[in-house]
């Protein structure tokens, strides 16, 4: 299989799709000349032209309300959001007109539309620039959030996402864009609401999404040394969430860790608590426990920064925990 | 080095009818007498529609209903010149813009009765559901019409927002939008002078609303909203121009809520009884029933007789309304996804 960067996976599932779909098209802030702040959307405007690669005014609300308006009437936008922190000015586009245009319409229209784009912390970008937003998101009946740790998963993941006729925030990994992984070769896509099964073992079940699966399977690694097996379960899509992978997975080890990059408190590791505590109480055997961002805004300098995001000392001891060692 | 004017403009104000019925003819558009009579019966029909709304809600059958008394001229004149293949994205006061469209009454009734169900549009009609959050839908119509470009479609969007809209980033992000991208979308605005209890010179220190648009590199007008012929002509030469390609035109219909915000407010609390009676002078069907009856288009039979039609077309259409079967549970999980999810799939056991 060949080795691609997460960013050139993502560049080739909108590139397919373009090519497939002639109702599909790209706007957002730097997209076309720029080529992408991140470079994601390298070499599409040369192939699709200024029509369907719409670089735009620095407008997120209106690009993302135009992108809804032209959803409505029959084209597949995805929008690029510079970072998804810059969706915070686009709120009320998406979740009062994106995610409920159908449902106050009595199903007469649907928004086919992908928001897609950067979120999490990387290096030192401080407070506003570092956040984990897909709590929001999940909160709000209507959207489905997807988020890819590795290539394989970006690719058909966004090619589903841009098939998809709901509206889709498909938040990405800062970080994660010069990472690689094997793609398999061809057309291929990964279907939304399907969790996955990044290691198999029989001691701890870790549910880690996006940057964090990394992390997790760096911990892995590092317990399989100790004789600790993890099982890691990758939601891929948090809403809506494939709560039958994660719940086979917990009857199995009885111990569960949720790693994620966003707050700990009203975190998404909230809700997977939840629905493991309700539906597979009588399985576990030590209180799950979470290891999430502190609660505090992202500190800017490097130092504050790494004590304030999940590492792997912090995953190491969860799992621990959990297993009542030391 | 002298300092250099770089750009300057006037905001143009159209007037045809007066309040007294008379006509400058140089400005006239040109209406048969068949269509200045549909005009005046539209604007009969669409008074008696909001008449009956109220009521309605007094009653306890319809839920807070925003009223359009006083507005007719602006919304009948403006729709009068939409064709159907045109989109149209309206807020929540332009019921007179349905009525114009041939929108199913008992709908309007129906949706403002708590039922969305009323806004499934009929096939051949390209209008999209109404909009409460203030001037979210002015975005939705430059995605439209930016699609129709991309699809090389020649028609115009239009959207309808009001005064107090003016101030939202919405309206600013989608002006900015059509003027970079020339789109084709005529925005109107319904200047109703109040914004629940802001009055427009607290609204912005602009003096007009129309100028907002040189701002955004395209063309802004005023015209009276109460002269229906006015609003017509405006509007007309805006969706043509739309539907060209030429780009965005901002129409600024000066026009005045004679009611309260809605059914839920009391504007005698706010503002002055002589304001609200000066402006029943310039009474938008007062005006065309005085040009009528000097055209001897108007006679007080054909008045009972369009009053009478009028109520029946009502009276129909709240039966109808009030026979269909409320929304079954069902519903609202089905219309929330394309399909609805694992979890909403168990809620939906409990109906």
């Amino acid at each position: 299989m060949p080795v691609i960067t997460y960013r050139e996976a993502l560049n080739q599932a909108l590139r397919e799709e373009m090519r497939r779909d002639e109702r599909v098209f790209l706007m957002g802030e730097e997209v076309g000349l720029y080529q992408g702040a991140y470079k994601v959307s390298q070499g599409l405007l040369e192939e699709f032209g200024e029509k369907r690669v719409i670089d735009t005014p620095i407008t997120e609300e209106a690009f993302t309300g135009v992108g809804v308006g032209a959803a409505m009437v029959g084209l597949r936008p995805v929008i690029e959001m510079m970072t998804f922190n810059f969706s915070i000015v686009a709120m009320d586009q998406i979740v009062n007109s994106a995610a409920k245009i159908r449902y106050m319409s009595g199903g007469q229209f649907k928004i086919p539309m992908v928001i897609r784009g950067p979120g999490g912390a990387a290096h030192s970008l401080a407070a506003q620039h570092s956040q984990s937003l897909e709590a929001w998101f999940c909160y709000v009946p209507g959207l489905k959030v997807v988020m890819p740790g590795v290539p394989k998963d970006a690719k058909g993941l966004l090619k589903s996402a841009i098939r998809d006729d709901n509206p889709v925030i498909f938040i990405e990994g800062e970080l994660l864009y010069g990472t690689k992984g094997e793609v398999p070769e061809g057309e291929y896509t990964i279907p939304l609401g399907k969790a996955d099964i990044k290691r198999k073992g029989s001691d701890v079940t870790i549910i880690a999404y996006s940057k964090m699966v990394l992390l997790a399977m760096e911990a892995a690694e590092e317990l399989a040394k100790e004789g600790i097996e993890v099982e890691i379960v990758d939601p891929l899509t948090l809403k809506p969430l494939d709560e039958t992978t994660i719940l086979n997975s917990v009857r199995k080890t009885n111990r569960v860790v949720i790693v994620e990059e966003g707050w700990e408190f009203g975190g998404f590791g909230a809700q997977i608590a939840e629905i493991i505590y309700r539906k597979a109480f009588d399985y576990i055997d030590a209180p799950i426990e979470r290891v999430a961002a502190r609660n505090v805004p992202m500190p800017y300098a490097k130092n504050l920064e790494m004590a304030t995001i999940p590492n792997k000392a912090r995953v190491i001891e969860a799992v621990k925990k959990v297993l009542y060692f030391d | 080095m002298p300092e250099k004017i770089l750009e300057s403009f006037e905001i143009r104000r159209l007037e045809i009818l007066d309040p007294k019925g008379e006509v400058d003819e140089s400005l006239m558009p040109s209406l048969s007498a068949d269509e200045i009579k549909k005009m005046y019966e539209l604007l009969i029909l669409s008074r008696t529609f909001d008449q009956r709304a109220i009521d309605l809600q007094r009653e306890g059958r319809l839920g807070t209903y925003a009223s359009i008394l006083g507005q007719e001229a602006t919304q009948v004149g403006s729709a009068f010149t939409i064709k159907k293949s045109d989109w149209i994205f309206p807020s929540f006061r332009e019921m007179g813009v349905y009525m114009t469209l041939g929108y199913p009454i008992h709908q309007l009734y129906q949706y403002w009765a708590g039922d969305e169900r009323g806004l499934k549009a009929p096939k051949d009609l390209n209008i999209f559901p109404i909009c409460v959050p203030i001037g979210t839908q002015m975005l939705h119509a430059a995605g439209a019409a930016m699609a129709a470009k991309y699809k090389r479609d020649p028609i115009a969007v239009i959207t309808y927002f009001g005064d107090g809209a003016t101030s939202e980033g919405d309206f600013h992000e989608a002006f900015n939008m059509a003027g970079v991208f020339k789109l084709p979308v005529v925005f109107i605005c319904q200047n109703n002078h109040w914004a629940i209890s802001l009055p427009r010179e607290r609204q912005t220190a602009a003096k007009t609303l129309a100028q907002k648009a040189y701002a955004y590199g395209f063309e802004g007008i005023q015209l009276d909203g109460n002269d229906i012929f006015a609003v017509y002509k405006g509007t007309k030469d805006a969706i043509e121009k739309a539907r060209r390609g030429e780009g965005p035109v901002f129409i600024e219909c000066v026009t005045y809520r004679m009611s309260s915000h809605t059914t839920a407010d009391d504007a005698t609390r706010y503002r002055s009884k002589e304001e609200v009676e000066m402006w029943k002078l310039k009474d938008p069907i007062l005006r065309l029933k005085l040009f009528m009856e000097r055209k001897g288009l108007w006679t007080e039979p054909y008045q009972k007789e369009i009053e009478e039609r009028s109520r029946q077309i009502i009276d129909e259409a709240v039966k109808v309304a009030e026979s269909v079967e409320p929304p079954h549970p069902e519903d609202m999980f089905t219309y929330t996804y394309a399909k609805p999810t694992f979890r909403q799939l168990k809620q939906m056991e409990d109906f």
